[in-house]
């Protein structure tokens, strides 16, 4: 009898042991590999525990009150006619907006700290990858590196990276569980996510916004790597046979397509974000600076946005943001698909 | 290809049982043109639960799916297919099944509990049924004629533009909700009015049962979202049909807009689908606690508040749109701000049971399963309304586990609270207790099991609306979940059991009275089922519970006023046969066939005129045969008493 109990115990203590395992290492939002994603976590499990300290006292309180005050207990008080009293009315309304004052703040201050358009902090240089979401797949590229990939992105550890995000068709959203943050990817949108990774490896990501009917396919890898076999990575999508020139590689590119195959672009045209970001901009007056396209599409994405936002501050420094990105994306572009090709 | 058979054979031996009873001529006059309030309520809840069979359907197909697509194994549904299921599921479950419960229990119950003897619009009621169900069959003729819609619920555009959707089941969708939306807007306007204005005497807005003042409050949001969904779906159709940009990628379209104007109609819904929930479930708890509502004046004001609120929070369906941080919070916090309202009401539950005498029918189980399972749904709820934390959970199971935990756990669960509650003064008799406790438990178990785990795959990185995943990891967690939705299939048949047993057992479960819980506000105080006319005599009401503190006073009823005759509105073919026509209508403009809908709208606008300039609209109820009603009802009684007398 006593084994069996022992037997019994290491078992619960085994599947215990198991659960906490599932939850730590493969949950990828318990277990994050980034900056970014731990904060998250530490809120989600903050906020978790605030509410807890509502939502435990009411479900005992249902589940006594429902027993205590059944019919069959002649035990309890009745008082068919007691329906106020000041104590309780104030109790019940100071402890939630207690709570909520408390949320509201972290809130305030986690949007801001945790803002995707926010640039991060570090010693280390940032590196801008572009991401564009096509039917059915990721392409991503590398303006400094003047090459692209599709649905496999590589960048070192330790390293900010701030992923400018927006689609050559559908909505969809940009997401790597295990780093955090997603963001939206929209036609003509130039969408924004900082984001940076401090253990090497690989971690999947995928669009978490659906867009059809490959859209459970729209998976990609994330790589981290050391900077070192970053350079290695560069090189080996150097050395790729194709390359991307706009409109014809990427009209080409751009067909729908389901789980498709890891690709790489040892060139591209220049300009091949902004090019893409441009083609959702036609239709005469509305796109005012027609000789500066880049600068036309900012004002139109911050058109959208301030719409949505109303907020002057926010939009314009990050008009800055995007404008010196830009401006650098374009001076240090070196390859061209000609030198390339 | 099951479910069409299934149906198909179903609607045929109905068809066939219908005309060999030769009922047809029975349904028409006393059910299909009806414009009693009553007879509307229980046919909303007919469709509803045909519907809710459908809509189920869907979800264990999903779940089946789901449990087999891991890794490379496919599982048995395509793509093509799998898309239409799950938006098909949404549509049918929000449209089709809460929305038609939560208003067929408005017509059921809010002339009752006012003292009044009809709606204010008795036509217009019957008019938005007969839309709602030209809808329904609107969304039913998509299973068998084309496809439906393969974009989500809400068709995000761009994708449901007609560049990336040329099919016809994005025009089924529209045209579906366009007919539904316009009756509900109209059944909107009807109860705003009739609460407003149609109390009996002495009811004044604060004396108002609870349930009266939580429809109020759902109608009113109606009237102001229901316009906006019609108006977006509108552009959207000249999108679609005459080649305009409001939503799409190029010539300016923007599909920010949609996502933003789908929204700000999308979340009043909720608010609509969940506050008359709150008001059944505070009817019940005070009914069976034979206690009075504990903080009456609370419960109205959070009540408001969460109306006024719920639309100022749409943007929280889309932090990660990638607005600034200032607006992110804005709207987070705001959000954060209804659950106050929210808590105090389910404090407010609590202290109603607090020193009660609460008798454990399925009704309260409901109600407590509701309470524990909609705080645990409140609370992921604030977890999604923290925008840095939405970031992570945005479009993942999380988000699934959570509406379902809170749609299940509350509009679900407090419809059938309100069906087992007054079915009674439905149908006249009361409803078998133990296989409603026993669909209650198969719900409630069934409801953890089926959601918890996609609590859990969320933090794994698991998304919604996927057909298929590549890691293995997760399909444990996945088969869980399907046992969750077969042990929720057990629930829904224990349902049907119970309809069946306890139409069997009517005569020992009749409800002669017309008090079988011992109630509390007015719709207690006439017989059930109801007369067609609600009251004999229009009664009067001096306090919140005022059926019983008439029955505390125990007076015997009040002095015998003679009985005088009633207004009586007639009924009407004009709302099936408009109806008639917008399926007409809608069908025509699915397929693009021009002629037809040209004859349709001829149909509706002749139809509309017809009954326009009808004068023969209304009737009187002669004295005399109100009084013979009457008599009988109270020789029933004298009967059933004096039998309790005898044993």
């Amino acid at each position: 009898m006593q084994r069996r109990s022992l037997w019994r115990r290491r078992g619960t203590l085994v599947l215990l042991v198991l659960c906490l395992f599932l939850a730590g290492c493969s949950s990828a939002l318990l277990d994050p590999k980034g900056q970014i994603g731990a904060e998250q976590r530490t809120l989600i499990l903050t906020a978790f525990g605030l509410m807890l300290i509502v939502v435990i006292p009411v479900i005992a309180m249902t589940l006594l009150f429902g027993w205590r005050y059944r019919r069959s207990n002649s035990m309890a008080k009745y008082t068919p006619d007691w329906a106020h009293s000041n104590v309780i009315e104030a109790v019940v309304w100071i402890v939630p907006c207690a709570i909520i004052a408390v949320l509201a703040l972290l809130t305030w201050k986690t949007s801001h700290s945790l803002d995707p358009h926010k640039p991060l902090e570090s010693d280390v240089a940032p590196i801008e990858i572009q991401a564009v979401a096509l039917d059915w797949k990721w392409l991503f590229i590398y303006p400094e590196q003047g090459i692209a990939s599709v649905n496999e992105v590589a960048f070192p550890v330790d390293t900010p990276v701030r992923f400018r995000v927006s689609s050559g068709s559908v909505m969809n959203a940009f997401f790597i569980p295990r780093l955090g943050s997603q963001i939206y990817a929209m036609a003509g949108m130039d969408n924004d996510v900082h984001l940076i990774a401090d253990e090497i490896g690989d971690y999947p990501g995928r669009s978490t916004n659906y867009s059809g009917a490959g859209f459970s396919g729209m998976t990609f890898e994330a790589k981290v790597t050391t900077p070192d076999d970053f350079d290695a990575w560069v090189e080996t999508v150097r050395g790729a046979p194709q390359t991307l020139t706009y409109p014809e590689g990427y009209e080409a590119l751009a067909e729908p397509s389901e789980s498709n195959p890891v690709e790489y672009f040892s060139a591209i045209s220049p300009s091949l974000y902004e090019s893409i970001l441009k083609s959702f901009h036609t239709g005469g007056e509305h796109n005012m600076g027609g000789d500066h396209p880049v600068s036309s599409d900012h004002a139109d994405s911050h058109d959208g946005e301030s719409a949505l936002a109303g907020e002057h501050t926010a939009a314009s420094g990050r008009d800055t943001n995007h404008q010196a990105s830009q401006d650098h994306a374009m001076r240090s572009h070196p390859t061209s698909v000609e030198a390339g090709g | 290809m099951v479910v069409v058979a299934f149906m198909a054979i179903a609607g045929i031996a109905l068809f066939g049982l219908i005309t060999y009873y030769r009922k047809w001529g029975w349904l028409w006059n006393e059910w299909f043109t009806s414009v009693d309030h009553k007879k509307l309520g229980i046919m909303y809840f007919i469709v509803a639960l045909v519907m809710l069979l459908r809509g189920f359907s869907d979800a264990i197909m999903m779940r089946t799916q789901l449990a087999m697509a891991a890794g490379d194994a496919a599982g048995y549904l395509p793509p093509e297919h799998y898309d239409q299921i799950f938006t098909a599921h949404g549509v049918i479950m929000i449209f089709f099944v809460a929305m038609p419960m939560v208003i067929g229990l408005m017509n059921l119950v809010v002339p009752l509990q006012i003292g009044a003897r009809d709606v204010a619009f008795p036509f217009l009621n019957n008019l938005s049924f007969w839309l709602f169900a030209a809808a329904a069959i609107l969304v039913n003729i998509s299973l068998v004629v084309g496809e439906f819609a393969k974009t989500g619920w809400l068709a995000y555009a761009p994708l449901s533009g007609i560049e990336f959707s040329p099919g016809v089941g994005v025009d089924y969708w529209i045209w579906a909700l366009q007919i539904s939306g316009i009756g509900t807007t109209l059944t909107g306007i009807n109860f705003f009015v009739t609460i407003i204005k149609m109390r009996t005497k002495g009811m004044t807005m604060f004396r108002m049962p609870i349930f009266t003042w939580t429809s109020l409050c759902a109608n009113v949001l109606i009237i102001a979202s229901f316009p906006i969904l019609t108006a977006t779906i509108a552009l959207l159709t000249l999108d679609r049909y005459l080649g305009m940009h409001f939503f799409t990628n190029d010539f300016g379209g923007n599909m920010m807009m949609y996502v933003n104007l789908i929204w700000a109609w999308g979340h009043p819904e909720v608010y609509i689908l969940i506050l008359p929930a709150f008001g059944v479930f505070s009817e019940v708890i005070s009914t069976f606690a034979r206690k009075r509502l504990f903080g009456y004046m609370t419960m109205v004001w959070a009540t408001i508040a969460i109306t006024l609120l719920s639309f100022v929070v749409w943007l929280h369906h889309f932090f990660t749109m990638g607005a600034g941080a200032n607006v992110n919070a804005f709207f987070g916090i705001m959000t954060m701000i209804i659950a106050i309202p929210t808590g105090v009401k389910v404090f407010n539950w609590l202290f109603t049971m607090f020193r009660g005498s609460l008798e454990l029918t399925s009704p309260v189980l409901w109600t407590l399963g509701f309470i524990i399972t909609f705080t645990l749904g409140g609370m992921t709820g604030v977890m999604l309304a923290v925008p840095a934390a939405n970031f992570v959970l945005h479009n993942s199971l999380f988000v699934i586990a959570h509406f379902h935990n809170v749609i299940i756990g509350g509009v679900v669960f407090g419809m059938m609270a309100g069906l087992t509650f007054w079915f009674p003064k439905a149908f006249g008799f009361t409803l078998n207790e133990k296989w409603g406790k026993r669909s209650f438990w198969c719900w409630f178990i069934g409801f953890y099991v089926a959601f918890m785990p996609l609590y859990v795959l969320a933090f794994f990185g698991a998304v919604r609306r996927m057909q298929s995943y590549a890691n293995p990891d997760w399909q444990p967690w996945m088969i869980l979940a399907w046992v969750g939705a077969v042990i929720i299939l057990l629930g829904i048949a224990c349902t049907i059991i119970q309809f069946w047993v306890s139409v069997r057992d009517r005569k020992q479960n009749a409800d002669v009275t017309g008090d079988p819980w011992d109630g509390r506000t007015l719709e207690w105080s006439t017989s059930s089922p109801a007369p067609f006319y609600n009251f004999a005599r229009l009664p009067e009401v001096g306090d919140i519970d005022s059926f019983w503190s008439q029955k505390q006073r125990s007076e015997e009823q009040l002095e015998e006023a003679p009985y005088t005759d009633i207004h009586m509105p007639r009924n009407t073919v004009a709302g099936p046969v408009i109806s008639f026509f917008a399926l007409v209508i809608g069908f025509a403009l699915v397929w693009h066939i021009w002629w037809l809908a040209g004859v349709g709208a001829v149909g509706v606008f002749a139809s509309f005129m017809a009954r326009v300039f009808n004068d023969d609209i209304d009737y009187y109820v002669p004295a005399a045969d109100v009084e013979r009603i009457e008599r009988e009802h109270q020789l029933k009684c004298e009967q059933k008493l004096g039998v309790e007398a005898q044993a």
